[in-house]
């Protein structure tokens, strides 16, 4: 069953930055890139743990800050390393730019 | 888009092949539909290690280059095993076997060359075919029936002393036979050896049970059915039941010939790779540029990049103006590296030689006007890298002649990675063993780039990437390529440090993401952020547009992340000198906030472990000290010891400077981080002469500046930059050392590595003699940023970006209603 989430609005992520979002029974990393859109993954990397919400994020990736593991932001692939892949949720911003997450 | 042009390539040897490649990287193929032919029924193979497969150190398959697949998956049309007979350049078509036309736009001739095989006497049959037991060494095809048929001979001939020649005496060699080498040269490789280096080498493979002939002329085979023997000039006789004819190559030019292109010794081609046909391009061992034919394969690599440059329209203008030629090798499993000149050839050359027979090692420089004009290194090729670099960039050479042949080794063990078992553990950070980098190497990683991203080894302290190089080297052998990357400032934007500057200057570019924007087409490299942040700082100091997504977590929140993702809080002590108050404060914060660990630092300060993100700033404001830059690529700490105040020895007031320059110079921004110290008499407690810059009191008020040491992942002691007389003086030449380390070092780039590629004299010379007149530019710099400096904890009370400080954004409530 999908369940959808009000995480507020999009401001409290500053641009090309992410923040870790506490669900209750879950935590997710959600992203808000240079170019305006944005990504939720799962909040921890599967390598060391290391929150991936710290991490440098570009091109459509982010980079875990612990060890430096690269993950596809759109796919949760992992990029040059065979950790992961890392959970994706769908996610989108309102026309009143409030950021909208749904989890399955 | 327009439609895409026909282009032929002839030849999939080391160059044709690693031309489609070059060109396919640049994108080529939205230009043009390429077909590639090649003789061989293969895909590209690496020709250079055929002897390794005779040496039986590898398989033919590892040797290949790109398997048939590739050809494929990037578009390209391989015609395999098909040789072209002619070439219409009327009508723009080459002809091949089996009736195979194919129309062309542009040609481009990489046939490399044919085996010269000397008039012998009985050599051939009446059909011109070989006798049997007679062989050339050129294709893999050769080598395999070359090995077939080691294995039923018992002893062997080779007919040429040069490179290709001991290469398969080797391989012959380790299958046991009884091997004869026979040169026509009084000495074995003259080519690229002197007299002196070549006996050496004759030397070293006596020692291993070959058979050497010098100055001996072949006349003919002895042998009705098969080789049994030969017979030479001076009539004398060798028995033997095969023989390899190594007794040099030619340009491979039959078809330009045919096809009324101008040939020389070569196919005659211009700066721009074009034949006297312009449609027509030639590259690779085939090819005559400036009268010069290249046998070695970095000048053919560099032939195909210009040539793909050209073709794919990336750089239609680039120009191919001949390569100084260079190589390192293994010849019969003895290190060699040979470059320029063999010997002094103008009166005012210059000649450095040593030489232990015992060991088998010769070395010997040909220096012309400074710089290196040539040299030989046998047996011994730990100098060989640096002697490469002076060699290649032409860079003027150090005065002390001894210290070029005789590096100081840093690294501790001499035993070369390569050497080492597959279960050997290259990596220490990340547990990479050698089988997994020999692995990775033979499934298609060829720059080191690209071996270290794979495997992981070398990305932790990075220590050990001269033994994941070394290992590249010696399954990839000159196949090894280098990622154009590691010259870039970062590896997302192509430019290296000093083009990035003036683009930046000349742009005007103030923030991280207008440099992606007008140097990168637009994408945000997220490894590359953090080091163009710190560029800009440097350059535009308070015009700099500050983006706090540039910034590593570390400087977005100005502590240390550890492996929980909590932080560490480490405030500053000026020199390491406190007081009961300031230890009863941090005693308490500590406690309040639950400090997991309280440790002191090797930089002689106080680290608060396990605090939250979100505590930070309270923790911040209750110690009421400054940040001590515990995380950041930037100036840490002067460490101290307790100089003339106490210590009965000192003869230098250690503390008071190491305060002073700690107060002046905190938090500066470097492309990597500067841990200093001052000690107060030789004795060098504070261990100054290891950090990256450091001052050394000595008798007579003076004060000694070392630039350069560490004791990290590489132990280096620091160069005397200089000798000063007063606190004054250090404080200022640490600053202008410091300000030009900024402006010039690559991003990470600790001052170690620094110091050793600018060399110490040129630094004196810029620095302390001024010869260039910058040192008032650097101090009136580094003063600027001294100035501009902000306490980053004051970011407590005024955070920079939302929820800087937070953990995790609290939407336990946030679940819409359905």
């Amino acid at each position: 069953m999908t369940r959808d989430f009000d995480l507020g609005p999009v401001d409290r992520i500053p641009p090309g930055e992410g923040r870790t979002f506490d669900l209750g029974s879950v935590r997710v990393a959600v992203f808000r890139t240079r170019s305006g859109s944005v990504h939720a993954t799962q909040a921890d990397c599967p390598h060391r743990a290391g929150p991936l919400a710290d991490g440098l994020v570009g091109d459509g990736c982010v980079v875990c800050p612990l060890h430096g593991y690269k993950y596809d932001l759109a796919t949760g692939d992992p990029l040059g390393h065979a950790c992961g892949p890392i959970a994706v949720h769908v996610v989108s911003i309102t026309s009143d730019g409030r950021v909208m997450l749904s989890l399955d | 888009m327009t439609e895409r042009r026909k282009l032929v390539v002839v030849g999939n040897g080391m160059a044709g092949a690693r031309f489609v490649e070059e060109l396919v990287a640049r994108g080529g193929r939205d230009a043009w539909d390429v077909t590639l032919f090649g003789d061989e029924p293969y895909g590209n193979y690496n020709r250079i290690l055929l002897s390794s497969v005779l040496a039986g150190t590898h398989q033919p398959t590892d040797i290949f280059l790109n398997p048939l697949r590739w050809y494929t998956d990037n578009g390209v049309t391989l015609r395999a095993g098909l040789r072209v007979r002619g070439i219409d350049r009327r009508a723009r078509v080459v002809h091949a076997g089996n009736g195979v036309m194919e129309r062309y736009d542009a040609l481009v001739l990489a046939t490399g060359s044919v085996p010269f095989v000397p008039p012998l006497e009985r050599l051939r049959l009446d059909d011109g075919a070989f006798r049997e037991g007679a062989f050339v060494f050129r294709t893999l095809d050769d080598t395999e029936a070359m090995m077939r048929y080691a294995g039923r001979s018992k002893k062997a001939v080779i007919i040429g002393g040069g490179l290709l020649g001991l290469e398969a005496a080797r391989g012959l060699l380790a299958m046991g036979l009884e091997v004869h080498v026979v040169h026509l040269m009084k000495h074995l490789m003259e080519v690229q050896l002197d007299p002196a280096a070549g006996r050496m080498l004759e030397r070293l493979l006596k020692g291993m049970g070959m058979h050497v002939h010098l100055a001996r002329a072949t006349c003919g085979v002895i042998g009705e059915e098969r080789v049994q023997g030969l017979l030479f000039a001076d009539g004398l006789t060798l028995d033997s039941d095969m023989l390899v004819i190594a007794a040099g190559i030619r340009p491979n030019v039959q078809l330009a010939v045919d096809a009324g292109i101008e040939v020389e010794r070569g196919i005659v081609v211009g700066d721009d790779l074009a034949t006297s046909d312009a449609n027509v391009f030639a590259l690779g061992e085939c090819a005559q540029h400036r009268g010069v034919t290249y046998g070695l394969v970095a000048p053919l690599w560099e032939q195909a990049r210009v040539l793909a440059e050209r073709l794919a329209g990336r750089a239609p203008d680039a120009t191919y103006v001949g390569s100084r030629v260079s190589t390192k090798l293994k010849v019969a499993g003895v290190d060699l590296a040979v470059m320029g000149d063999r010997e002094a050839t103008a009166p005012d050359d210059e000649e450095v030689t040593y030489s232990e027979p015992a060991r088998g090692v010769y070395k010997k420089l040909v220096v012309r006007g400074g710089k290196l004009a040539g040299a030989i290194l046998l047996g011994d090729a730990s100098s060989a890298p640096a002697l490469l670099q002076a060699f290649d960039r032409d860079r003027p050479l150090s005065d002390d002649r001894s210290e070029l042949l005789f590096p100081q080794s840093a690294h501790g063990s001499q035993t070369s990675a390569a050497d080492q078992p597959d279960d050997a553990q290259i990596c220490n950070c990340n547990g990479v063993s050698k089988g997994a980098i020999v692995a990775a190497v033979r499934g298609g990683c060829r720059s080191l780039k690209t071996l270290c991203d794979r495997t992981r080894a070398g990305t932790g302290c990075g220590s050990c990437k001269r033994d994941v190089g070394a290992i590249l080297e010696a399954v990839a052998g000159d196949a090894a390529s280098e990622d154009p990357s590691v010259h870039y400032y970062v590896p997302g934007v192509p430019l290296a440090k000093p083009e990035l500057v003036r683009a930046i200057r000349e742009r005007g570019l103030k923030s991280v993401s207008a440099v992606f924007r007008d140097l990168a087409d637009g994408k945000e490299d997220p490894a590359s952020k953090p080091g163009l942040a710190s560029l800009l700082k440097t350059i535009w100091r308070a015009d700099y547009e500050d983006e706090r997504d540039a910034r590593f977590i570390n400087d977005r929140v100005h502590a240390n992340i550890q492996r929980d993702a909590t932080f560490s809080v480490v405030p500053r002590i000026y020199g390491g000198v406190t007081s009961p108050a300031q230890l009863r404060k941090i005693a308490d914060v500590a406690e309040r906030h639950g400090a997991r660990m309280v440790k002191i630092t090797g930089g002689q300060r106080i680290d608060l472990l396990g605090i939250p993100k979100e505590r930070l700033p309270q923790v911040w404001r209750e110690l009421g000290m400054p940040s001590g830059h515990a995380y950041s690529k930037a100036f840490r700490t002067c460490k101290t010891c307790v100089g003339t105040d106490f210590c009965r020895y000192g003869v230098g007031d250690s503390t008071g400077l190491g305060i002073a320059i700690e107060k002046r110079y905190q938090g500066l921004e470097a492309p990597a981080k500067l841990k200093l110290a001052t000690a107060g008499c030789p004795r060098n407690c504070s261990e100054a002469t290891t950090k990256d810059v450091g001052a050394v009191a000595i008798e007579g008020g003076r004060w000694e500046i070392y630039v350069g040491g560490g004791a990290g992942s590489r132990v280096r002691k620091g160069d005397l930059l200089c000798v000063v007389g007063s606190h004054e003086e250090v404080l200022r030449m640490m600053g202008r050392f410091m300000q030009h380390y900024r402006e010039n070092a690559r991003y990470g780039e600790r001052t170690y590595d620094f110091v050793e590629r600018f060399g110490i004299e040129k630094l004196r010379r810029l620095l302390v003699d001024d010869e260039e007149g910058i040192a008032a530019r650097l101090d009136v710099d580094v003063q600027a940023a001294v100035d501009a400096y902000v306490d980053p904890w004051t970011e407590a009370d005024a955070p920079k970006t939302a929820e800087q400080f937070t953990d995790a954004i609290d939407a336990r409530g946030a679940q819409a209603a359905e």
